[in-house]
């Protein structure tokens, strides 16, 4: 039961982490100059990315973290 | 009612009340003094965290230096932000499950070793030290520059008020304070840029007015990319390929190295529950995120703002402002043609303005001609910004004293009273020696700070994340990865750091990467060596796979 727990945490790390690296090192460094062919209003979007976008993200990622370790505590009664 | 009226009302009152919070917070408990008993909501944690992370070089300097770095100052809003990302999904909560004081503590218990606390507490002291003398000086800069006062008088100003409540209240007085902090911070970086923006493009969110068109009809952007190729610069919004692996290198050491640092790790032990420390990283990551956010479009304004008031303007005409920066240095003009008017322009040859970074932030008010209360809105709040980050460190380096040098290394028998004592006299001599430090600053502060990311990066990072989430790594792993990362990128800045009197050149360096990037590349060494050297000796012993096993359920 509790190693069920753990393994779905580590998939949820696993998802979102990737999102996390994508959304900066991909789309704000890596791939940014092809982004800016693109615009979001007066915005590049390869700048945006690198100085808006990916901010915003990080805090949804952990907000989302958050719900779901919740609902996964509830589910193995593992609340405090 | 002049702005210096106001910046001495508004830092009067600040002052005041962070004092007040200080007496009302007194610590009466070790448990009180380092972790604050536990006890901290995670919104309010999430806000003393926020304040404990900008110091005065996110509030002062870094929309200076994104306004001159253009794209590439990118890697700051990245690095600085994207490791609470790391420190929510895989550090914090199971450090407060683990629920123990700092992260010497950490790293002593689960690699059952001494010597793995020691190691830990010197980078941690190390780390810490380096990066309170920079707030320090911040401090006494922003006294000396607003309200007249010696350089030297504002350190010792600025060293009293944190002495006052860091000795009383230890981390339950620094987090209240901190709060208090982080509302005067932010309240003085967003007003000023709601104006401007409203100014250039008619909305009130900095954020969106940054992608907006301005009162001609061109795109903000637009018009400064048009600015700043018409005076020989690069766009501002284009993406220098030769020196993109370097930019991938710095963000990755900055967000490591944040999710590395004692000073951030150890607020997540101040709330209740494995779940709020989730949260909380969370809430400090969301009230960051409104500076960070603000600062880009702050960097753009003031720049678009800076040229067309100075660009091929007549000396003789320019606004007072100028004049005033001028006094301090900040601005400098020099006629080399002598036709009495400013030639601003990439050509070194050509140019005649020297323009300080630091002025984006400092002297925005005046080129937006702002009211005069908020200028005394700006000094409040870098003051705000440097000294939480100072406190927050401060009390780093005396618990490391206290607690894992004095109670678990030396004599473990003192008494409750006994460590508390000890506690505020090591935070006293700490305070006492970064103020010390801060009137005499190495010429290499800045420099040091990257030395300051790239240790926590190399050191603590891999061994706090294999600690959780590596049950077979053990203490001969764990000792030998952190040594070989923290020696490799020690001798890594050293060597390429002119700074430091070291003797590399930038053509030398390792697949490009400057002594800012390379704790990335510590860091890797160190989870390699890690790995290795763990899988050849003898396992972890039984009772520490229990130990990492009950950090990873909250229950």
């Amino acid at each position: 039961m509790k190693e069920k727990y753990w393994r779905k945490n580590i998939l949820y790390l696993r998802i979102l982490l990737t999102i996390w690296f994508i959304c900066s090192f991909g789309f704000g460094i890596l791939l940014a100059e092809n982004l800016n062919e693109f615009y979001l209003g007066g915005f590049p979007l390869g700048f945006w990315f690198a100085q808006q976008g990916s901010i915003y993200i990080f805090v949804i990622i952990i907000f989302i973290y958050v719900y779901l370790m919740n609902k996964l505590d509830k589910k193995h009664n593992l609340e405090e | 009612m002049d702005a210096q009226f106001w910046t001495y009302l508004l830092v009067g009152v600040t002052f005041s009340l962070y004092i007040g919070i200080a007496i009302w917070s007194r610590a009466q408990s070790t448990k009180e003094f380092y972790i604050a008993s536990g006890g901290i909501h995670p919104v309010l944690n999430g806000m003393a965290t926020a304040a404990d992370w900008m110091s005065a070089a996110s509030f002062i300097s870094m929309a200076g230096i994104i306004s001159f770095l253009g794209y590439g100052g990118s890697q700051y809003l990245m690095g600085w932000t994207g490791g609470y990302v790391l420190l929510a999904l895989c550090l914090a909560p199971y450090l407060r499950k683990f629920g123990k004081f700092t992260v010497p503590d950490f790293i002593g218990e689960r690699y059952y070793s001494k010597n793995a606390r020691t190691i830990a507490l010197i980078c941690a002291i190390f780390v810490s030290f380096t990066y309170v003398v920079g707030q320090m000086k911040g401090v006494g800069v922003a006294f000396s520059r607003f309200l007249e006062i010696p350089y030297d008088l504002g350190v010792i100003i600025g060293i009293g008020i944190v002495f006052f409540y860091a000795v009383l209240g230890g981390m339950k007085g620094i987090t209240y304070t901190q709060v208090a902090q982080y509302c005067v911070l932010i309240f003085a970086f967003t007003v000023p840029a709601i104006f401007i923006s409203l100014q250039a493009t008619g909305n009130p969110i900095p954020q969106i007015g940054f992608g907006s068109k301005t009162t001609d009809g061109v795109y903000l952007l637009e018009k400064l990319n048009q600015l700043s190729v018409d005076l020989g610069f690069e766009k501002y919004t284009d993406i220098n390929q030769t020196t993109l692996i370097n930019v991938f290198f710095i963000t990755a050491a900055l967000m490591f190295g944040t999710a590395g640092l004692p000073h951030v790790i150890v607020r997540f032990f101040t709330v209740p529950k494995v779940r709020d420390a989730r949260i909380s990283a969370g809430w400090a990551l969301l009230f960051i995120s409104f500076l960070y956010t603000t600062a880009p479009a702050v960097a753009a304004f003031a720049k678009v703002n800076l040229i067309n008031t100075v660009s091929n303007a007549q000396y003789s005409e320019v606004p007072q402002w100028f004049k005033n920066w001028e006094n301090t240095g900040l601005l400098q003009f020099d006629d080399k043609n002598a036709d009495g008017i400013i030639q601003y322009v990439a050509d070194e040859q050509i140019n005649e303005l020297t323009i300080d970074r630091d002025i984006m932030v400092l002297a925005n008010p005046e080129i937006a001609d702002l009211p005069p209360w908020v200028i005394g809105l700006i000094v409040a709040g870098g003051l705000a910004a440097a000294l939480s980050t100072a406190a927050g460190l401060l009390l780093v380096i005396s618990t490391s004293i206290s607690h894992d040098l004095l109670k678990k290394n030396i004599n473990p028998n003192i008494s409750e009273k006994g460590e508390l004592w000890a506690a505020r006299i090591s935070i006293a001599v700490a305070v006492v020696a970064a103020g010390l430090a801060g009137l005499n600053p190495p010429g290499f502060v800045a420099e040091v700070v990257a030395l300051a990311f790239g240790l926590a990066a190399s050191s603590f990072f891999p061994a706090i994340i294999l600690g959780i989430f590596d049950k077979r790594m053990n203490k001969e792993g764990a000792l030998s990865g952190m040594i070989v990362g923290v020696v490799f990128t020690t001798i890594y800045i050293f060597y390429f750091k002119p700074q430091l009197g070291g003797p590399g050149l930038p053509k030398d360096y390792l697949f490009g990467i400057s002594p800012e990037g390379i704790g990335t590349i510590g860091m890797i060494i160190n989870f390699i060596v890690s790995l290795i050297v763990s899988r050849l000796t003898k396992p972890t012993p039984e009772n520490i796979k229990e130990l990492v096993e009950s950090i990873r359920y909250p229950k």
